[in-house]
């Protein structure tokens, strides 16, 4: 009984295996090994070990606190994954491996955003029937009020603010608790129960990335307890809490009045999710390969210390998956401090950079990344090649800088500063790399610490603090909201986001140029005309050699090996949480 | 027949008299595990005096990256340590610096640091204890509730934040010698207390003493009571402490330094060593010997602090 049912599994597995070689075209010879053998990133572009089974328990360790539970603030992409088991937003990525997963797809919503008024007006439809795990329907007005609620950054200080830098909200209003009774129908109305209209300020052709967010899941509005809300979010996913206890550990047990007939997407196979945190990050690790547990749910990958028993081990190594994550790992070149002024002597330091030993600060090729030679991850719909600053070996181009550096004035190099934040070894491992590398062109590097509390708002990220401690480079890291052009580059491009009170993640890119690119591509409502836009933007940012692009990260994933259904998403980068089962 | 006081020695010697300082020496001498101790403090002092020509004959220069010698993939050294006759403790994971010369190097600024802490918390503790002790009443009072209170201190806390918020440039000095100097300041002048109150309890006792008294009487006034009778006698106990002071200055270097608020990066020192070393912990050697330079170092002041107690006090001795 049990065998044959090894054998149907099997079956499926070699069967689903032949339909994707059908579909990529390519015949690779190893493709006869059955899905149970275990291989080096099987779970990219496959489902591993494919099963209907239910039942069992997925158990979760996260490294941290989580930063907030609350659909309205939460804002890691591991939480917005795991967050689709208890709640549903609009819409949401598609649950596939390989480039599908990066499709937005419908969710709480009947179909996509219908855009209106040039991009200015954006309906959904909401699917009927989507009940709470109170038995309480599921209506427009309470994702108009989970929206609302998450514009008060006082109650929701860390949560994304695209909502209420885009909807049309009345002059001066602040969310529902302390705006009570403000007619926000300017903003967003609904003509029924089952119809949300969002209404823009501004055109906005990438609106459905908003009605992704976490945010528009739904908050019964007589259940809201403000900041409170994290310690028991209403669930309208298949499975509810049962136990939290904040900083601790939490659980989540079925919902009964989830109905799988309103869910296409969930499979919903455990009975219970138990999440631990805040776990040693080796401790997580060790037991994730000891099977003791099956998930990092932070999905960053392996600690440099486990690094060597996976990698050297070929057997633990088929058993990880090397996926690259939305992260640029780059270093600001800030042009406010002399001679960074000059283009010459910024592209100097673009030539001299060592790409080995920058990608071997965060890990090597596999726990680390892969040098980038632009700002744009190869990932990101849009991308094109852009490779101004070609070397001659990858440990940097010393002729080419020294030339560089004669064309500025400097020709026996100079000295400025380099910030990076004092908790992050691989920042510090990634300046003392970039202080060898420019050293030998006889760029003198000095190395400032900054504790990341602060590293935005008061030093490196303060332009008046870092020009008068002439911070010439700074160690920067970025991460898209989503896979896509805006979700990248308009944080660290767009020179109007840099405030002289300090906080923004762009430091030194100020190109009047490149603000008009972006508003441009803004605008455009047409997929492909936008998607242009950002490579272009993505050339000139380059030739003006304000960023030292770094490495596109990659993330070394352990792959849990009790648990079914196993792939990675392209749009979270890390192990899909909604289809898993246990074996 | 006078008794000649030459009788009961051995024939053929000539007596001699023999200070104080003489017989702990000789007492101290004969103790051969404070000696050992003693032999391997002369032993670092050297080695972080030549620490350049050491470094020259034996490693490369401390900050020098390796790449060459370290696997991408895994980040270790090649091998497993990278030990070999150019680099005899190995190499550094991810970016191959020779630990050997950062190891020698790491010992300048701990011994240095050790040191004038040290020097800076015998110079507060005993001239305020002595103050306190000879003076008595209302200055001895403010005294030892200032030094209550010091030792009441959260220290590690309170370094961590002093040490975290001092700008870049201060008091006219820069870099590693802003930082050395900062942590001289601190572990200095926060563990004056603990000499202080020996020299207090000291002072207290000995300036009942009939010597004092005597000279008090032929009209000597407090600054050459304090310098001529007192301070004399004072020696002793201040040399014991400063010596047993020092190891746990030196550890609490390194605890700064494993925190993050030690010397910046990429100056080596031993506690900065260990904190780089701790994300890479299976990787033996990387953790050893700084780990064991720290162990050496503490245990040869310690052996050499106890044994110079004995010498010097031999009644404290059981």
């Amino acid at each position: 009984m049990f065998r044959k049912k090894r054998v149907l599994v099997a079956s499926t597995a070699v069967l689903a295996l032949a339909l994707t070689a059908a579909c990529s075209g390519n015949s690779d010879s190893d493709s006869d090994s059955s899905s149970t053998k275990a291989e080096f990133n099987a779970a990219l572009t496959k489902v591993v070990n494919p099963s209907d089974k239910k039942g069992g328990t997925i158990r979760l360790a996260n490294v941290g606190d989580w930063d907030s539970l609350d659909p309205g603030e939460t804002y890691y992409g591991y939480s917005w994954n795991f967050l689709r088991l208890y709640g549903r937003s609009l819409l949401t990525f598609k649950t596939e491996p390989g480039e599908a997963g990066n499709e937005l797809i419908p969710d709480l919503a009947e179909d996509l955003g219908v855009p209106s008024d040039g991009g200015k007006t954006w309906t959904y439809k909401i699917r009927k029937g989507v009940k709470y795990e109170d038995g309480t329907e599921v209506k427009a007005a309470d994702v108009k009020y989970a929206v609302l609620r998450s514009t008060d950054k006082e109650t929701f200080p860390n949560g994304p603010a695209y909502f209420e830098g885009f909807l049309n909200l009345p002059e001066g209003y602040k969310g529902p608790y302390k705006s009570k009774g403000v007619n926000t129908d300017q903003a967003i109305s609904t003509p029924d129960d089952y119809t949300i209209v969002f209404h823009l300020k501004q055109a906005f052709g990438g609106f459905d990335y908003f009605a992704m967010l976490s945010q528009t899941v739904p908050v019964p509005e007589a259940k809201d307890t403000g900041a409170n809300y994290k310690q028991h979010v209403i669930s309208t996913g298949p499975y509810m809490f049962d136990t939290n206890n904040l900083g601790k550990d939490f659980s989540l047990k079925r919902n009964p009045n989830w109905d799988a007939a309103t869910d296409p997407l969930r499979k919903a196979l455990p009975d219970r999710y138990e999440v631990q945190l805040n776990v040693n990050a080796d401790d997580i690790d060790n037991r994730l390969l000891a099977g003791d547990l099956d998930l990092d749910v932070v999905g960053t990958g392996v600690q440099p210390a486990a690094l060597g028993r996976v990698v050297g081990d070929p057997t633990i190594k088929a058993g990880t998956d090397n996926p690259s994550i939305a992260r640029l790992n780059y270093t600001s070149i800030n042009g406010n401090v002399a001679p960074l002024d000059k283009i010459d002597c910024r592209k100097a330091i673009e030539y001299a950079w060592d790409r080995t030993g920058y990608q071997t600060a965060y890990g090597g090729p596999l726990a680390g990344g892969d040098p980038a030679t632009s700002v744009l991850p190869p990932f990101i719909p849009g991308y094109k090649k852009v490779d101004p600053y070609p070397v001659s070996a990858p440990t940097g181009d010393e002729a080419k800088a020294k030339e560089a550096l004669a064309a500025c004035g400097q020709p026996n190099g100079f000295e400025t500063n380099i910030a990076y934040r004092s908790e992050r070894p691989k920042e510090k491992a990634a300046a003392e790399s970039l202080q060898q590398a420019l050293g030998k062109v006889g760029i003198k590097l000095t190395l400032k610490p900054f504790p990341q509390g602060d590293y935005f708002s008061q030093y490196a990220g303060n332009p008046g603090y870092a020009k008068t401690n002439k911070l010439g480079l700074v160690v920067n890291s970025w991460g898209a909201d989503w896979n896509d052009g805006f979700g990248f580059l308009s944080q660290i491009v767009d020179s109007r986001v840099i405030r002289a009170t300090g906080g923004s993640s762009n430091i030194s890119v100020r190109d009047p140029e490149v603000d008009k690119l972006l508003d441009q591509a803004i605008a455009e409502t047409d997929n492909a005309k936008r998607e242009a836009y950002w490579s272009q933007i993505d050339q000139k940012v380059m030739d003006d050699a304000f960023i030292v692009p770094g490495i596109v990260s990659k993330s070394l994933l352990i792959r849990p090996k009790n648990l079914t259904n196993v792939f990675v998403s392209q749009a979270y980068n890390m192990y899909d949480y909604l289809s898993l089962g246990v074996k | 027949m006078n008794p000649d006081p030459a009788q009961g020695a051995a024939p053929g010697k000539k007596i001699e008299g023999r200070s104080l300082g003489r017989i702990a020496w000789n007492r101290l001498k004969r103790d051969k595990v404070a000696m050992a101790g003693g032999y391997t403090i002369v032993f670092l002092i050297l080695v972080a005096l030549f620490a350049p020509l050491i470094v020259k004959l034996l490693g490369g220069p401390p900050n020098e990256f390796h790449q060459d010698l370290i696997d991408v993939n895994t980040l270790a050294p090649k091998g497993g340590t990278g030990i070999s006759g150019d680099h005899l403790f190995g190499v550094e994971p991810q970016n191959g610096r020779d630990i050997f010369s950062r190891v020698v190097y790491g010992a300048r600024i701990s011994l240095l640091i050790a040191f004038l802490a040290t020097l800076l918390s015998v110079v507060i503790g005993a001239t305020l204890g002595v103050v306190a002790g000879f003076f008595g009443g209302w200055v001895d009072s403010l005294i030892s509730r200032a030094m209550d209170v010091f030792l009441a201190f959260p220290l590690l806390v309170f370094s961590i934040a002093l040490a975290g918020v001092i700008p870049d440039t201060a008091f006219g000095l820069s870099g590693d010698t802003l930082r050395i100097a900062l942590l001289i300041f601190i572990i200095g002048f926060f563990s004056w207390p603990y000499i202080g109150r020996i020299v207090r309890g000291q002072t207290l006792s000995l300036r009942e003493r009939e010597f004092v008294d005597a000279a008090r009487s032929l009209g000597a006034r407090g600054p050459y009571i304090i310098f001529k009778e007192l301070l004399p006698n004072l020696v002793a106990p201040i040399l014991i402490y400063a010596t047993l002071l020092i190891p746990t200055n030196i550890l609490f270097e390194a605890a700064l330094s494993f925190l993050g608020v030690g010397i910046r990066p990429p100056t080596a020192s031993w506690g900065g060593m260990l904190s780089d070393a701790a994300r890479f912990y299976t990787l033996w050697h990387f953790m050893f010997f700084p780990g064991m330079a720290i162990f050496i170092t503490v245990l040869a002041f310690n052996l050499f602090g106890d044994g110079l107690r004995d010498a010097l006090d031999p009644k404290s001795r059981r």
